[in-house]
């Protein structure tokens, strides 16, 4: 494995105990969450987010470029009618089944089982928008 | 409001800031995760949105990222985990019609609770801070509904 990768899988690895630790990875918390009976997931984005404000303004800024060579982007998309269609859909898929895509991949290491379906329905979900985008391409 | 303090909320969000951290500091990568179902998809779909040159470029590194993930997880089960090995009860219906819509939604507005969430916030995007708040206003609307028509788990 090459240097990236061991530093992706590094960062990985304390992605994925960072959402098992903040109990993420557990549907039924996430759903509680949502249905407002406990607000902690707001301290999970937020200090995911906070940490990672200061590395992309100010730690990156000072770096000046990434320690094994490329360029530093920040995570810039331009606004488009999809994005917000997107994330309402999102946002029913999320609430109905308390799943994202990065705390239902986490859980399996926690022995979550079922969540392999909800997986392998994200994978279908995701090739639809695929397929769909590819035939208006084509057009 | 916060049934198990906010203690374990705090520190985990703070651990994965860290993670995403890592990667973003030593590679320039951001780690997000819904895009891993597009770029693995381009092993096995020859349609144009999943041979773009971006998908086949990060498909190898997010296979990675996933893979971690999930030995993080594990890591925290074995050691620090207050109930080991768990497995949910949401019903199975709800894991996969919300498995699609998260799929294919999270594909569409390209970005999810981590993409759009923690690195899009963080690099202080507008249009993934208008995101934020439709998919989690959407899913607290959802998950509320959901709960009044007496479906449990």
């Amino acid at each position: 494995m090459n240097k990236k990768n061991i530093m992706v899988l590094l960062g990985g690895i304390l992605f994925g105990f960072g959402l098992a630790y903040s109990e993420m990875t557990k549907q039924e918390i996430v759903l509680s969450f949502l249905q407002l009976k406990d607000l902690g997931l707001i301290f999970v984005l937020g200090g995911a987010a906070a940490v990672t404000f200061i590395t992309i303004n100010i730690i990156a800024k000072y770096l000046k470029a990434p320690l094994l060579g490329g360029d530093f982007k920040p995570r810039l998309l331009p606004m488009s009618r999809n994005v917000i269609i997107g994330a309402v859909i999102f946002g029913i898929g999320w609430g109905l089944s308390g799943q994202c895509p990065g705390s239902a991949v986490a859980s399996l290491g926690t022995g979550n089982l079922p969540v392999i379906l909800g997986i392998a329905a994200m994978f279908i979900g995701a090739y639809l928008w695929g397929f769909l985008d590819s035939r208006n391409r084509s057009e | 409001m916060f049934p198990l303090g906010i203690e374990p909320y705090l520190i985990g969000g703070i651990i994965i800031g860290i993670g995403v951290s890592i990667v973003y500091l030593t590679t320039g990568l951001h780690a997000t995760q819904s895009s891993f179902f597009t770029t693995t998809l381009s092993w096995f779909s020859k349609r144009i949105h999943f041979q773009k040159e971006r998908n086949i470029k990060e498909r190898n590194w997010r296979v990675v990222l996933a893979t971690g993930l999930i030995i993080g997880a594990l890591i925290h089960t074995l050691t620090l985990s207050p109930t080991g090995f768990w497995t949910t009860s949401v019903q199975l219906w709800r894991l996969v019609l919300g498995g699609l819509l998260v799929g294919f939604g999270t594909r569409l507005s390209r970005g999810c609770t981590s993409g759009h969430g923690i690195s899009g916030l963080a690099s202080r995007s507008k249009t993934s801070l208008y995101a934020v708040l439709v998919f989690m206003g959407v899913a607290i609307v959802t998950a509320n509904i959901v709960q009044l028509l007496g479906i449990s788990p």
